[in-house]
């Protein structure tokens, strides 16, 4: 599903670049349940924005879905997000303004589904993640599990290929912590292909592999048995 | 993506419901540029209909009288001669001029100077200035016929006894609500029959022009025994430049009096389309200045939009780098952001249209009730193109205040939202 290829990028902070990747090479298969772990400065972030696509990469290859990310205009960078990825943040990022199944909805707006079809669809995704009676609450109106529930609901609701959790359960307590987990083990169970970042290591354990970035490399990458 | 887009302007609504106050301040100034612009628009359309109805009907009329002696010996004549016209030279510049279209010789008592006509009607009496009509007067001077008629080619031809009386006169000669047309007045002791009456629009002079008579010219010259033409009256061709008549027929005029084509004191002229032709260019500068001073106003509005946009544009940055994260791309960024701009602009651009119109339609009814308006103003009114155009001004103006903050939007990195708070 994500193959990455001797990737490299360098930040241009003052005379020096500073080389954060320095040729990381990865390969995610579809369906699989990932965390990518790392001390602060290990090159974590941006190799989850490069995944994301919400950075570019100065060298190497990287192919998401059978499909070449090179130089993409900014354009055509959001489509692929849009048709390929859902992301879920730390901090939930929902639009205060709008309902629970407005906030599903959204992928689906920048996609150019109707109204109705989108309402439809962001119904059905808060009713998978067990939201059916907090459809049109608005998000000062719900617990923190509950807005990631929403969050987790519109990353699938547009149908991606992989879906990328930036430290999913950090503003979360033990109890939820569980509880998300629980939610994003049962969409891989489906066939999803999920990669956490975080720095958890319950977190990390409950995935099927874990890939652990060092000075910008991965340093180690195992499996692990007991959470397949 | 649609522009009727519930979810779009419920957002709008929403961003702009959440600040109030800082809307409404912004959008004041945009409501302020249109309310003036409508404002000055419309009272420079008042002023103009003011001017404009100060003149008279044909706007190209050419005056040649006589005026002074003259000072160049010329053909072994000499100087001190005074030009006395005559109808030969009405009929020579009626034949020899080919841009006249039209030509009358006028005269007149007591209104160059020397004493009025002593007019009588029954008991009352009064003495006014008395000049030669024509068909086709009422055109040719600043006034409008209230009753009756004016006078026409009839009366000319046949030399009759008829009248046109300016409303002064009627006042004075008459009861109030009498029925004035049909009776008769005598003008130096010959009977006239009074055919109209006329009230003057001529800026600044109109009660001396509404004390005064007009008869057929060739009955005037009989009644009071003026052989000669006192002045001419001329209408030029269609298409042809006043001025250019003006001169030939002073260069006829030149040459049938023996007069030295350098001998500029003989003959005074006045063109009206020159006099006609200033005032419009006067408009012209005061309706681009109007235009000047409301469109920077719109713009000073705009770019208050604009900085508000901006500020708008830095509060929702995680927000927008949230969109695109999910999808959103440059262009529905920017189409999201000038939205929101041209909303404010157009929507308190169209109160101060609105306002503006108002306001003008209420001055120019207060007008017409109190009869029509001062001298210089009459009937200001917003035009269907000046909306038009104003409404251009605004969606223009909404989105260029919209470009800098769309620009800066569009460009906001989606990482922001990957990054915690």
């Amino acid at each position: 599903m994500i193959t990455l290829h001797d990737i490299h990028k360098y930040y241009r902070t003052g005379d020096q670049p500073l080389h954060v990747l320095k040729g990381v090479d990865l390969h995610i298969r579809e369906g699989e349940l990932v965390a990518i772990m790392g001390s602060s400065g290990s090159g974590k972030s941006t190799l989850l924005n490069i995944l994301g696509v919400l950075d570019s990469f100065d060298r190497g290859t990287y192919t998401l879905a059978g499909q070449a990310i090179g130089n993409l205009s900014e354009t055509d960078s959001a489509r692929l997000r849009n048709r390929l990825l859902g992301f879920v943040f730390q901090s939930f990022n929902l639009l205060p303004f709008k309902n629970a199944a407005e906030n599903v909805a959204l992928p689906l707006y920048y996609q150019g589904v109707g109204r109705k079809e989108r309402n439809y669809r962001a119904e059905k995704f808060l009713d998978m993640v067990g939201l059916s009676d907090r459809k049109t609450f608005m998000p000062n109106q719900l617990s923190g599990g509950q807005k990631q529930r929403v969050a987790i609901a519109r990353a699938l609701v547009a149908g991606p290929k992989v879906i990328l959790a930036d430290e999913p359960t950090g503003a979360l307590d033990s109890k939820t912590t569980q509880e998300i987990m629980a939610l994003l083990k049962e969409i891989h169970s489906r066939g999803n292909t999920l990669i956490i970042v975080t720095h958890e290591q319950d977190v990390a354990n409950q995935t099927e592999r874990q890939i652990i970035l060092k000075d910008g490399m991965v340093a180690t990458s195992h499996t692990q048995p007991q959470a397949a | 993506m649609a522009l009727v887009d519930v979810d779009k302007w419920r957002e709008i609504f929403s961003t702009l419901g959440r600040h109030k106050l800082r809307t409404g301040l912004t959008a004041f100034g945009v409501f302020w540029g249109i309310f003036m612009l409508t404002v000055l628009l419309g009272a420079g359309k008042g002023f103009q209909n003011g001017v404009i109805d100060g003149f008279p009907r044909a706007r190209n009329t050419i005056f040649v009288w006589s005026q002074g002696a003259t000072q160049i010996p010329y053909e072994g004549l000499p100087t001190g001669r005074f030009m006395q016209f005559t109808p030969e030279d009405v009929e020579a510049i009626r034949k020899e001029i080919p841009t006249v279209a039209f030509v009358r010789g006028q005269n007149s008592v007591g209104v160059w100077g020397g004493s009025g006509s002593y007019v009588v009607r029954k008991s009352k009496s009064g003495t006014f200035g008395v000049s030669g009509g024509f068909a086709g007067v009422e055109d040719i001077n600043s006034m409008r016929v209230i009753d009756g008629r004016s006078i026409n080619a009839l009366d000319e031809q046949q030399r009759r006894k008829v009248a046109l009386i300016g409303q002064r006169v009627r006042d004075q000669l008459f009861a109030p609500g009498e029925n004035v047309i049909g009776q008769d007045i005598t003008i130096s002791g010959i009977a006239f029959t009074v055919v109209g009456v006329y009230r003057s629009t001529q800026d600044g002079n109109q009660q001396q022009e509404e004390e005064r008579l007009y008869l057929p010219n060739d009955t005037l010259r009989k009644t009071f025994n003026q052989p000669g033409i006192g002045s001419f009256v001329i209408l030029p061709k269609e298409g042809v430049q006043a001025k250019a008549t003006e001169d030939e027929i002073k260069a006829l005029l030149a040459r049938r009096k023996k007069v030295s084509p350098d001998d500029k004191g003989v003959f005074g002229s006045f063109n009206m389309q020159e006099q006609f032709e200033k005032v419009g260019g006067l408009l012209t500068g005061i309706n681009i200045f109007s235009w000047v001073v409301a469109i920077g106003t719109i713009f000073a509005g705009a770019v208050g939009v604009g900085n508000i946009m901006l500020i708008v544009v830095k509060e929702r940055t995680r927000e927008i780098g949230l969109r695109k994260a999910l999808g959103a791309t440059p262009g529905s960024i920017v189409w999201m952001i000038m939205q929101e701009s041209v909303f404010i602009t157009a929507m308190a651009g169209y109160l101060g249209l609105a306002l503006g119109t108002f306001l003008i339609e209420g001055i120019a009814k207060l007008l017409n009730a109190s009869g029509g308006g001062g001298r210089f103003f009459t009937n200001p009114q917003v035009d269907f193109s000046t909306a038009l155009v104003a409404l251009a001004v605004l969606v223009v103006s909404g989105v260029l205040a919209s470009l800098m903050p769309a620009a800066k939007a569009a460009a906001v990195n989606p990482i922001v939202a990957l990054q915690d708070e």
